[in-house]
């Protein structure tokens, strides 16, 4: 599938268009209750903590540099007696796995798939941002910088959005000498569009398939190191625990996924490149095995959580057809430049053949409500007024079972047409057929229908997790020895992710972030011996076959499926879109049960010793059940809207999003509080010296 | 609608396979291939069977990680991967047989999964440029040719799926081996290691016991990214030459 972004440079002109509002001007419609606080019982207070690697008295473009420059070194010759474990092949974790290994540490690499090619980057679609201003147009690092963390809508860490604008130049390096094939010119130099509503044109892409590019660039890498024996390669492997001794990561357990064999593995560092968490929500746009476990143990072993409840929900997917949908697939939002979005006016016509809708009987409310910006609003207003017409009983397609707030099921519409019959007239099928001809067979392969004849559907969907691990400026955890990197931390993007800045991420934390600071860490190494003898280690391997005891031994009547399809319809409904004090509560209380349910009546079949793909997924699940109760809390505390977490209560008379920058300007790291116990909140306040703190507005 | 499957269930390697039938009833048109599958699943967890084991990720197409024969076609005959099959390519009532790959190098894991790690090992024979991290000159500094940037792009897409394997009654991965020699040697960068490359790599292909290229065709009939036949002269003009060079990492 591919993106089209020489024309989604409109989609999201609106990030230009913001005016300072004073923050009297705000209309909080929740002022007049109490505000839930820690006294509610969801969280405790805690102390608040800030990035200390970062030197806040360098002038920003020379932060990196001195970062650099003050870590500590490790002598080549010392390197090959230092153990890293890194978990994930994607951008982030298979280009460390590689530069580290050329460095010449000894690397050991894990994934859950057959083989490294496969992490879900390679999905990705439209391209990757760099400042490298072949264009002339004016394009900076600097711009690049300001851009990301105005995107993010200012909850981002200045310094980290720096630094990753800074190396983004050196990936588009890296990648031609490995032999990407990013789209060039006549010339024969690299061709660049415009992406993601910025006014330059910095995006490198490879047609539609920049992450596959990517992604392949860094495997071969990768297999290069491994046929040098640098980095030993450890695929169908899945990490179900982090060993942590004496207060630093140690190691992992993992699950050999074709024989069952639970096993230690020791490091003196572990990083984990473990990707994002959209699958809680079960219907997401990322691979069916994405999942948090990785990172929720690294949780529960004492890693903060950052800011879980952000969540970038994608206005242009294909709608769900029913209750078999086992995934999303993502179609450009470039669609929004051509196609006009609809539903009838009359909910009597939704099920009407929409060719024999006629066009006063239809409600084009994009147009109407947003008449300066039409069908071109942001991607979380584009979402957010989908969900309403169908909220409204006004979507279109065949109707689904879902439950609403009080928990009834009910038969639901869920979609929206997004219509090019005008367009086809305007510019002729051929140059629709041009334009946008591969995204238009992709819709007809997966829905049957014929776009260029019929209405496309279209609904929101869930696609990318702002939120991870916190990390600090040399993106370790709060666990020492323990990094974070790509999507599975928090630290770049903020509230809101711009596009082609997920493979930015990625590799800029691979190829020259990690390396770069973990030597840091390491410059203390070897640490001392550790094997399964030791207390930590028994206690990890333990608990992990015990809690696989325990799932296999239920027996109970519903299928792991069963159970993640309902905790999706709770994180849908209430930590979706829209979010509200009242409906959180309720979502918590649902979980709570649910993960009661769950491991009292899960069934799995089949042993441990064998290729069970049902005890996987039960395992993974198990986590998001704890993940989707902390999320929702996170949403609950955050009285504020702020990028893709819009609080209901949080809005302007004209249905805005609003920031509360006086209450609300930190990051949420949560610690955990223990099994059935509140997290802990810790803040780590943000600090803008670079850039001034603007309300975004799309009026 | 209704169906009748046909699916190899298989235990392990070391045991031997058989195909089991599964009437399968509720089948939506607008289901993938795989939610299909996901269906029959849950049904037999809810008989406390076990479920069939197949491999899947990203379900849109691009991981390369699912992959199954149906009914004799590697992917279904559809120039595409099997996730991206739907249930409305089939009539009701249909008989569908579905098994793994086989080949010799692709061993059965269990049911319907193979291991392909054969693969990787052919792309850690040479099927990389070598330019460690930070060494790169500018982007610009080279310029490549729109033309070949565009075959090397071609090639580059492969998924790494196997239905090339699969399809190819000799077992042979030439396809694959060529898509990333073709994609390599296109690029100026690609040039220092070319030769080399290619004689390395095809020596891993023989030692994993994939069978030769015989100039069928199947592999390019199924590759659901249409790499073509040609990359396979491509390699083979390249291997030509490579033996009159004497700087490669022999076979």
């Amino acid at each position: 599938m591919t993106d089209n972004p020489q024309t989604e440079q409109q989609v999201l002109v609106e990030a230009e268009a913001e005016t300072m509002i004073p923050e009297t001007g705000s209309q909080d419609a929740s002022a007049a209750q109490a505000p839930v606080s820690a006294a509610d019982g969801y969280w405790i207070d805690g102390e608040d903590i800030a990035d200390t690697k970062a030197d806040l008295s360098q002038p920003i473009d020379k932060m990196w540099q001195h970062r650099q420059f003050s870590a500590a070194l490790v002598n080549p010759a010392n390197r090959r007696k230092l153990t890293v474990i890194i978990v994930g092949t994607g951008l982030a974790g298979g280009a460390a796995a590689a530069t580290l290994g050329e460095a010449g540490y000894n690397v050991l690499n894990f994934c859950y798939q057959d083989s490294p090619r496969r992490a879900h980057s390679i999905a990705a679609q439209g391209g990757i941002n760099a400042a490298k201003n072949y264009r002339n147009d004016g394009d900076s690092t600097f711009r690049l910088f300001y851009d990301t963390v105005k995107g993010g809508d200012y909850r981002a860490r200045e310094t980290n959005v720096y630094r990753l604008a800074e190396v983004s130049a050196n990936i588009i390096d890296q990648c031609v000498a490995q032999g990407v094939p990013f789209a060039r010119e006549y010339g024969g130099l690299l061709d660049t569009r415009s992406f993601g509503g910025v006014q330059v044109q910095r995006t490198f892409y490879a047609r539609g398939q920049t992450g596959q590019q990517l992604l392949i660039g860094a495997y071969q890498a990768l297999e290069r190191q491994v046929a040098a024996g640098t980095v030993k390669m450890h695929t169908r492997h899945e990490m179900v625990e982090l060993i942590v001794v004496d207060g630093r990561a140690r190691g992992i357990v993992t699950r050999d996924m074709v024989t069952g064999k639970i096993q230690a593995h020791y490091a003196d560092a572990v990083v984990l490149a473990t990707g994002g968490y959209g699958n809680v929500f079960f219907l997401s746009t990322n691979a069916m095995g994405c999942n948090v476990t990785a990172n929720w143990r690294a949780h529960r072993k004492g890693a903060y959580f950052g800011n879980p409840c952000y969540t970038q929900i994608h206005p242009t997917c294909i709608p769900v057809h029913g209750e078999t949908q086992s995934k999303l697939t993502l179609m450009s939002e470039s669609l929004r430049n051509d196609g006009r979005i609809w539903v009838p006016k009359n909910a009597e016509d939704c099920g009407k053949d929409p060719r024999q809708i006629p066009e006063e009987a239809r409600d084009y409310y994009l147009e109407r409500i947003y008449p300066a910006f039409g069908n071109l609003v942001p991607r979380d207003i584009a979402s957010r007024q989908a969900k309403n017409m169908c909220d409204e009983g006004r979507g279109v397609g065949p109707a689904v079972t879902e439950r609403d707030h009080d928990g009834n099921e009910r038969e639901m519409r869920r979609g929206v047409y997004l219509d090019f019959a005008d367009a086809i007239k305007r510019l002729g099928q051929k140059a629709v057929e041009a334009k946008y001809g591969n995204l238009f067979d992709m819709y007809q392969q997966i829905t049957g229908e014929n776009p260029y004849e019929v209405p496309m559907r279209i609904y929101p969907a869930v696609h990318y997790t702002m939120g991870g691990l916190w990390v600090d400026y040399d993106l370790q955890s709060s666990i020492p020895g323990l990094y974070v990197t790509g999507e599975a931390n928090f630290s770049d993007h903020g509230a809101n992710r711009l596009g082609a800045s997920a493979l930015m991420q990625g590799l800029a934390d691979g190829y020259f972030v990690l390396p770069n600071t973990i030597n840091d860490y390491l410059a203390a190494g070897p640490f001392e011996k550790v094997d399964d003898s030791h207390p930590a280690s028994q206690e990890a391997l333990t608990s992990v076959k015990s809690r696989i005891d325990k799932m296999l031994s239920i027996n109970g009547t519903r299928t792991v499926d069963s159970i993640h399809k309902e905790l999706g319809h709770i994180m849908w409904e209430y930590c979706g879109m829209e979010r509200w004090e009242d409906g959180l509560k309720t979502a918590i209380e649902r979980i709570r049960a649910l993960r009661e349910e769950f491991w009292t009546n899960v069934k799995v079949t089949g042993v441990n010793e064998d290729f069970n793909q049902a005890l996987e997924r039960a395992g993974r699940l198990a986590d998001f059940l704890e993940l989707g109760e902390l999320m929702c809390i996170d949403a609950l505390h955050r009285r504020e809207s702020c990028g893709g977490h819009f609080r209901g209560e949080s809005q302007t008379e004209e249905g805005e999003a609003l920031r509360h920058d006086d209450e609300f300007l930190y990051v949420a790291a949560w610690e955990y509080g223990g099994d059935g116990a509140q997290p802990v909140l810790h803040k780590e306040p943000l600090v803008y010296k670079a850039i001034e703190l603007k309300q975004r507005s799309y009026k | 609608m209704k169906v009748t499957l046909r699916i190899w269930r298989q235990a392990n390697a070391n045991s031997t396979g058989q195909l089991v039938t599964y009437p399968l009833d509720g089948v939506s048109e607008d289901m993938s291939f795989l939610e299909m599958l996901d269906m029959l699943n849950e049904i037999l967890t809810e008989r406390n069977e076990e479920p069939v084991a197949f491999d899947h990720d990203c379900r849109e197409g691009i991981c390369g990680m699912c992959g199954v024969v149906i009914n004799g076609v590697a992917h279904g005959g559809q120039h595409t991967t099997t996730c991206q099959l739907h249930m409305r390519s089939f009539s009701d009532g249909a008989i569908i047989d579905i098994e793994p790959w086989k080949a010799g190098a692709f061993p059965v894991i269990k049911d319907l999964v193979v291991d392909r790690t054969a693969f990787d090992r052919i792309i850690q024979a040479g099927g990389y440029i070598s330019a460690n991290t930070g060494s790169a000159p500018d982007a610009h500094a080279t310029p490549a040719p729109k033309r070949e940037a565009d075959i090397a792009f071609d090639n580059a897409t492969c998924i790494g799926c196997g239905a090339c394997v699969a399809a190819c009654p000799n077992g042979s991965a030439m396809l694959f081996t060529s898509a990333k020699i073709t994609h390599l040697a296109m690029l100026p960068q690609g040039q220092p290691e070319r030769y080399s490359r290619v004689k390395s790599m095809v020596a891993q292909h023989d030692a994993e016991g994939f069978g030769g290229c015989t100039n069928i065709g199947e592999c390019s009939q199924v590759c659901p990214k249409g790499i073509p036949l040609e990359s396979i002269s491509q390699l083979n003009r390249d291997l030509v030459k490579s033996l009159f060079k004497g700087d490669g990492k022999a076979s």
